[in-house]
């Protein structure tokens, strides 16, 4: 099987038969299936693909082909704060999109791309369902409302002070 | 017992909206000064009360006091003028935008009294978490009574005589919709209710969802038991998770008390749900599609015939409704059709939730009747436009939906009135545009939208949606000609005609009602290259008034490319050449000293601006 899925350790192989098992009752559902593998990993890796692939004899091309259908789903490893930016109607007529210019500016970044030391994920989504208090972004499931411009920079500001507590706590 | 008559109940919202500003730490905050003080008040955390732009909400009862926009701070204020003095806390108060009164009775504050709450009767008043909760309001008394008094074909007439129609958007009478699942042949037979509430700008299914599950719950069971079905999903999208926690904890409490599983209620019949997330398409909305995307394929939506009736999910007979259809069910069978025709028009019975959003003073869920001019709702319930700017459209039904302009103000509001205009009553998603949106701008980022979502299986959508987007571009930048605007009429049209599902039909609203209620925005863009609504970055330019301007350096230290000059204390400058026209300055200064302009075109009136 190694030289299907190339190099894959055991701990990973373990944690891949543990989502099977998990996923036995979702009766071949593929797209439960990824989502288990996404929820693990935070995205979709490649290895975790081909393994599952070879493993439940489904085509590689069937997962790849719901992977890439879903907007949901990733093939790169996002940031430790993941920046979602709402640009809905609601949003989009409220300002949003000065804000996302204004946050890819500053994370030097593009929607959809993750900075180099994987702090941060920024993400554009067309609508969060919280159209009342637009423009709206929610950093790692928080979410914040009622934005200007001044505000998302306070914010920023302080998601880069967390950040750069913890790292230096690590250090 | 006049303690307990004077029992104090505290409703907080706690919905996605007022959670966001920090709801949950104003409830614990709330939860601890009462225990100090020894209080004899309890607290209730419920669903979303509609108002969700004056979060955190909350409602003392039984004085009728709504609390607006209240800070972790004021939690003391509100203990001890409110919960021990019995003074009104004035500065919590709803600000009517009007008159400037601070409004006292919750029941007078413009927002709520024009509403007519049916779907949404139990939102913020109970705790959407406890079951008990909803058995206290009536709760699965609607299926109990149907579970032993009537016939499946008993339920069918009285939603006949409601004249309910789906509350999805294409508004097909429900009763015709279960007739033809009921009889279909073949088991198993299955129900979706969806929930894939893709379209930006309309959260009615997610409130629904998040504030009373249990209804929706209750409205499936009873339609398993009306088409002989044992198993339902609701398929919701991932994107709500407060909404699926909701449906998880109310789907297993209803378990656990016997009115979902086997033999419910003893009556021999079994029914269960299971909950299915999306994962991102908007496309699954489309019913084909949703239920390719719950098989766990590509969601792509295949063509009709077949019906979902006689061959839907894993080829079996499937009836698909949105949340709200299901959740009107129970209010039906408890107050009967005739009471629920009686509330909406000749064609269609009940209320419309509407996702009222945008630039307008208060926004929120709103529910009112079928019927119901446009014009009540933005002026009377929404409180008109902010910062004293003119009504300029509505923008109806989302992606698939139209702008219409002031002239039909008037209209009432139902599936068959908005068609005829070129929008559609779509999931109910308002957005209220003001003097400063840009319609050709508006149409760009809509078809941008449903070009992105378009699942490319056929060809109208997959390349139309793409040239249309193309040629909005072009005409947004300045460099269109006239006959552009045939040309996106052109293939505006085609789409419309020759698109497979309801994503691609729909797809061209936007763009045709712009075109038709706008066009002298078109041509302003495409002769004059200028916008109107100063919003096409190609076609405006920023300048700082040097009376206004007070030097404070604001501006130039925002500037992404500098191109801001200027001395502290002394009127600064734009170079028009390195500008990049982001905006940036504009909303930064504090002295309102930048201002927009665009080339002059010739206004309606003859004049030029």
């Amino acid at each position: 099987m190694t030289e299907i899925v190339g190099k894959i350790s055991d701990v990973e192989i373990q944690d891949l038969d543990e989502i099977l098992e998990k996923h036995k009752e979702g009766k071949g559902n593929n797209v439960t299936l990824l989502q288990l593998i996404q929820n693990h990993y935070g995205y979709l890796p490649d290895y975790a693909l081909k393994y599952v692939s070879s493993k439940l004899k489904i085509p590689l091309a069937e997962l790849y082909g719901v992977a890439t259908f879903y907007a949901q789903f990733s093939f790169t490893e996002k940031g430790k704060y993941v920046v979602t930016c709402c640009d809905g109607t609601a949003c989009h007529v409220k300002g949003a999109p000065l804000l996302i210019e204004y946050l890819e500016d500053q994370l030097k970044i593009k929607s959809g791309e993750t900075t180099d030391d994987k702090l941060f994920t920024l993400e554009t989504v067309a609508c969060l369902g919280c159209c009342a208090i637009s423009p709206v972004i929610v950093i790692n499931d928080v979410y914040y409302g009622n934005l200007t411009l001044n505000k998302v920079k306070k914010i920023l500001k302080k998601v880069r002070k967390k950040a750069s507590e913890s790292t230096e706590a690590k250090e | 017992m006049s303690d307990e008559t004077k029992k104090r109940e505290i409703f907080i919202c706690r919905s996605t909206g007022c959670n966001s500003s920090n709801a949950g730490h104003i409830q614990d905050l709330l939860a601890k000064r009462i225990a100090e003080n020894n209080l004899n008040v309890a607290i209730k955390k419920t669903g979303c009360h509609g108002f969700c732009q004056m979060g955190p909400i909350m409602v003392i009862q039984p004085d009728n006091v709504l609390y607006v926009q209240v800070q972790p701070k004021d939690v003391d204020l509100i203990v001890k003028n409110h919960l021990k003095d019995n003074n009104v806390v004035e500065k919590l108060l709803y600000t009517d935008p009007e008159s400037g009164a601070k409004i006292k009775d919750m029941n007078k504050v413009n927002f709520y009294m024009h509403q007519k709450p049916i779907v949404k009767e139990h939102f913020g008043k109970i705790d959407p978490e406890s079951i008990d909760d909803y058995l206290e309001v009536g709760g699965y008394e609607s299926l109990k009574k149907v579970l032993s008094e009537y016939s499946p074909d008993d339920v069918i007439e009285e939603l006949k005589i409601s004249k309910l129609r789906g509350r999805g958007g294409a508004g097909f009478p429900t009763y015709l919709k279960w007739t033809f699942a009921r009889r279909s042949k073949g088991q198993p037979k299955y129900l979706i209710c969806n929930g894939d509430e893709g379209d930006p700008g309309a959260f009615m299914d997610r409130s629904t969802l998040e504030s009373d599950p249990h209804s929706v719950i209750e409205g499936m069971v009873i339609a398993g038991y009306t088409m002989g079905s044992n198993q339902g999903f609701i398929y919701t999208r991932a994107e709500y998770p407060l909404a699926i926690d909701r449906i998880n904890k109310a789907v297993d409490s209803a378990r656990e008390k016997g009115f979902l599983g086997e033999n419910i209620l003893d009556s021999g019949f079994n029914f269960d749900i299971e909950l299915k997330t999306g994962a991102g398409a908007f496309v699954c909305g489309e019913e084909t599609a949703l239920m390719a995307s719950i098989e766990g394929k590509r969601g792509m939506p295949r063509p009709r015939p077949p019906f979902p009736a006689n061959s839907g999910l894993w080829g079996k007979p499937t009836n698909i409704n949105n949340v709200k259809t299901y959740a009107s069910i129970p209010k039906i069978i408890a107050k009967g059709g005739k009471w629920f025709a009686d509330i909406g028009t000749e064609e269609s019975g009940g209320t419309i939730i509407v996702a009222l959003t945008g630039n307008i003073n208060n926004s929120g869920l709103v529910e009112i009747p079928l019927g119901t001019p446009i014009r009540k709702l933005i002026y009377d319930i929404g409180g008109g436009i902010p910062e004293g700017k003119k009504f300029k459209a509505i923008q109806v039904g989302g992606p698939s939906g139209g702008c219409l302009p002031a002239k039909f103000l008037d209209t009432p509001m139902d599936n068959s009135n908005l068609t005829k205009l070129g929008a559609i009553m779509g999931s109910g998603g308002f957005i209220v545009l003001d003097d400063e949106t840009c319609m050709v701008e508006l149409a760009h980022f809509f078809i941008q939208f449903t070009q992105t979502e378009s699942c490319g299986k056929c060809a109208p959508c997959r390349v139309g949606t793409k040239k249309m987007l193309d040629l909005l571009t072009k005409i947004k930048s300045g460099q269109a000609e006239m006959e552009d605007l045939d040309k996106l009429e052109n293939i505006a049209n085609f789409v419309k005609k020759t698109s497979l599902c309801g994503l691609g039909q729909t797809a061209p609203n936007p763009v045709l009602t712009t075109l038709k209620y706008f066009r002298d925005e078109y041509i302003a863009h495409i002769k004059y290259h200028a916008c109107p609504a100063l919003q096409c970055k190609d076609l405006i330019q920023y300048n700082i008034d040097p009376e206004k301007c007070i030097g404070c350096t604001l501006c130039a230290k925002n500037c992404a490319v500098d191109a801001i000059t200027g001395v502290k204390k002394e009127p600064h400058k734009i170079d028009e050449s390195i500008c990049i026209r982001c905006g940036l300055c504009y909303s930064s200064c504090p002295s309102n000293a930048i201002y927009k302009t665009t080339n002059e075109y010739p206004t309606e009136e003859g004049g030029s601006e």
